[in-house]
């Protein structure tokens, strides 16, 4: 049921082939699974494992130690409220305050309608911008109580759908490597010989 | 000085810029104008030279890493052993050290600059396969990387035969999940082989000898690559005419907090002091709302704390190691006499315990002690015993003396950087750092909230204005 679909087979097999060892696309095609699915369930875990080639106890001893994975359905936005120091020093525990208020969640929890989950998260690297959050990884800076009502008003009418997509989404583009321009991933036993253009001469 | 509201944060100021010359244009993440803006030209001249040429030009102008340990780009490709193949780049793109914004701004606003530092690497330093990762939360890098990829794939600036030469290298986009300590090298490298990101035991596995899948492996920073194109088309005297003889060149540096202008500059190594980040202005304009500055963290939430009295000195690592603290990866924290001492610490020592990969004991434990005992102090239920209790914790994770800087009103001469450490990578002690900062340069403030068991909720670290 949660196993990668079809066309989601197609772009794993094509993330794997650029590593010179399957494994190495592990974190990656979690995140795919979680594209896919929300989150990440058992089946997709055997799945990734039969993918690269390890057992699917290996997926699931990488895939928890990374906190954006998800094991349990979140809700359609997953709300990180940073508190981190620069944060913190401009107020973000106030807004997790409020923001407890306004949605009627602790933080950590999902509101009834599974729209929103509310989350404390560390260090968003926009500390200038304090308070910060991001929802479904996409910034909000600056951010006051009635900014947080807004944005919950927003995302409930559906108008910031373009923007931001649902949870499980992060880049919008793939990198895609044509067939004829890749120089193509090697295991490194199988490389002998140094790299050609260190010939002591120039390469143009 | 202008700011920009498609570059967030970032403060342009009328000084060298090195890497962030195309922030100014809206549309400085296109190849389109990147290519108007001398992209690539360094790419092509690098490639007129042999490969020693352009590591020789990178070791001469001396190009620190920025991600925080400042090591020399230049030297750490030379040690990379001879003759062992294939040898790869990884370039650490996680940043996540708290107070930290920069590699997040360059990979978003001007992917293709740090395409072209890469490809330089490579070809300087004989590596075959670059791996780019980037930190899992950064939706919106990674999309903006991932479009510049395609563009130089397409244009031939990247993969089989580059600009028709004998250069080959594929550059793969690949991207974290949320795990701190992956911003430490061999827990990076860990990562990319698919596994629990936990650092390695250094030595042996330094990356430059043993690193990805065991072949040697250069890890370098966003911003350090940033830096190569500049370099390669202006020449080194240029680059080294920036800044001082040991810290040549610029550096993006994040302040936050207090300041009436939290902002990214891109300030000339070595001369620039804390005085003029924090109180210049051309860069913060002073503390907010006139209030009188109490502390301030000078390199990213690992680093030991500053007070008034550190203000003058430069942005130069070999004087900023002996009065206590570090640069780390340019990130100041700027802290107003309004601030809750105790519970600004507590929100880095809970940061560090909550990173902790769980490998080493004293961080894991440790952190997670540390974090539960000033918990009890801030909230007021803490006592006398607790504060004792917080230094010998932090003792075993870092035995002997502890960094700090000098404070002439509490009578106090510096302890110099580094710290001894009883954990493989700096997430342990740095759970430490900002409560021995705290305790050292604030007791009073803590002794309060145990004699007379101030109670406040942690919420009030500090207020929004």
């Amino acid at each position: 049921m949660s196993r990668l679909t079809d066309a989601n087979v197609v772009i794993a097999k094509e993330i794997i082939g650029r590593y010179p060892r399957p494994k190495s696309a592990l974190v990656p095609l979690l995140h795919l699974s979680q594209e896919q699915n929300g989150y990440i369930t058992r089946e997709a875990m055997v799945h990734l494992g039969e993918l690269v080639g390890v057992t699917s106890a290996e997926v699931y001893g990488t895939a928890t130690f990374y906190e954006m994975f998800r094991f349990e359905p979140v809700g359609k936005y997953l709300i990180n409220m940073c508190g981190t120091m620069s944060c913190a020093l401009m107020g973000a525990g106030e807004l997790m305050h409020h923001a407890e208020h306004k949605l009627g969640v602790k933080a950590g929890g999902t509101t009834a309608d599974g729209m929103f989950t509310l989350a404390h998260a560390e260090c968003q690297a926009a500390c200038t911008e304090a308070p910060t959050l991001q929802v479904n990884y996409r910034y909000r800076f600056h951010v006051t109580p009635t900014d947080f009502d807004n944005l919950v008003d927003d995302l409930r009418a559906g108008k910031l759908a373009d923007e931001i997509p649902a949870h499980g989404v992060l880049a919008k583009v793939r990198q895609r490597i044509p067939a004829d321009k890749g120089v193509g991933a090697v295991a490194p036993e199988d490389v002998t010989e140094g790299p050609a253009w260190l010939d002591g001469k120039p390469a143009l | 000085m202008s700011s920009y509201p498609h570059a967030p944060g970032f403060v342009a100021g009328d000084r060298p810029k090195v890497v962030t010359s195309r922030f100014e244009y809206t549309d400085s993440f296109t190849i389109e104008r990147y290519l108007a803006t001398d992209g690539y030209a360094a790419l092509r001249k690098a490639l007129s030279k042999p490969a020693a040429d352009i590591h020789e030009e990178v070791k001469g102008a001396t190009v620190l890493g920025r991600g925080g340990a400042g090591f020399p780009a230049g030297t750490k490709w030379g040690l990379t052993p001879q003759q062992v193949w294939p040898r790869y780049l990884v370039v650490n793109g996680d940043e996540s050290e708290p107070g930290t914004y920069k590699d997040r701004l360059l990979m978003e606003r001007d992917p293709h600059q740090l395409i072209e530092g890469c490809l330089i690497a490579c070809y300087a330093a004989g590596l075959s396969q670059c791996f780019l990762y980037i930190r899992g939360e950064m939706a919106l890098a990674q999309e903006r990387v991932a479009t510049a990829l395609n563009e130089a794939y397409a244009a031939g600036y990247v993969g089989k035969n580059i600009l028709g030469s004998k250069f080959s290298v594929d550059i793969v986009l690949h991207w974290g999940a949320g795990a701190y300590v992956v911003g430490e090298e061999t827990a990076l490298i860990e990562s990319l082989e698919g596994n629990r990101g936990m650092p390695r035991l250094k030595p042996p596995f330094f990356p430059a000898a043993n690193g990805l899948y065991g072949q040697p492996t250069i890890v370098n920073n966003v911003e350090t690559l940033a830096n190569l194109p500049w370099l390669i088309r202006n020449g080194v005297e240029a680059y080294t005419a920036i800044g001082t003889k040991t810290s040549p060149g610029t550096r993006m540096v994040a302040v936050s907090g207090h300041v009436k202008r939290p902002g990214v500059y891109e300030i000339i190594n070595g001369t620039t002091t804390f005085r003029d980040l924090i109180f210049g202005e051309e860069f913060c304009g002073g503390i907010r709302n006139g209030n009188k500055l109490k502390a301030f963290v000078p390199g990213g939430g690992s680093a030991p704390w500053f007070t008034p009295d550190q203000l003058d000195l430069p942005f130069e690592a070999s004087q900023v190691g002996p009065a206590g603290s570090m640069l780390g990866s340019g990130a100041i924290m700027v802290m107003d006499e309004t601030t809750d001492i105790p519970a600004a610490a507590l929100t880095l020592t809970h940061f560090y315990a909550h990173e902790s990969c769980g490998k080493c004991t004293p961080c894991r434990e440790g952190g997670t002690w540390l974090e539960r005992i000033l918990t009890r102090v801030v909230n007021g239920t803490g006592t006398d015993a607790d504060l004792q209790q917080l230094i010998e914790v932090g003792t075993s994770i870092c035995p002997g003396d502890f960094p700090h800087a000098s404070n002439e009103a509490l009578g106090l001469s510096a302890v110099p950087f580094p710290y001894k450490m009883t954990t493989i990578c700096f997430v342990g002690p740095s759970a430490y750092a900002p409560i021995h900062s705290a305790l050292t340069l604030f007791r009073s403030e803590f002794e309060a909230r145990v004699t007379k068991r101030i109670t406040i909720p942690v919420t009030a670290v500090g207020a929004a204005s």
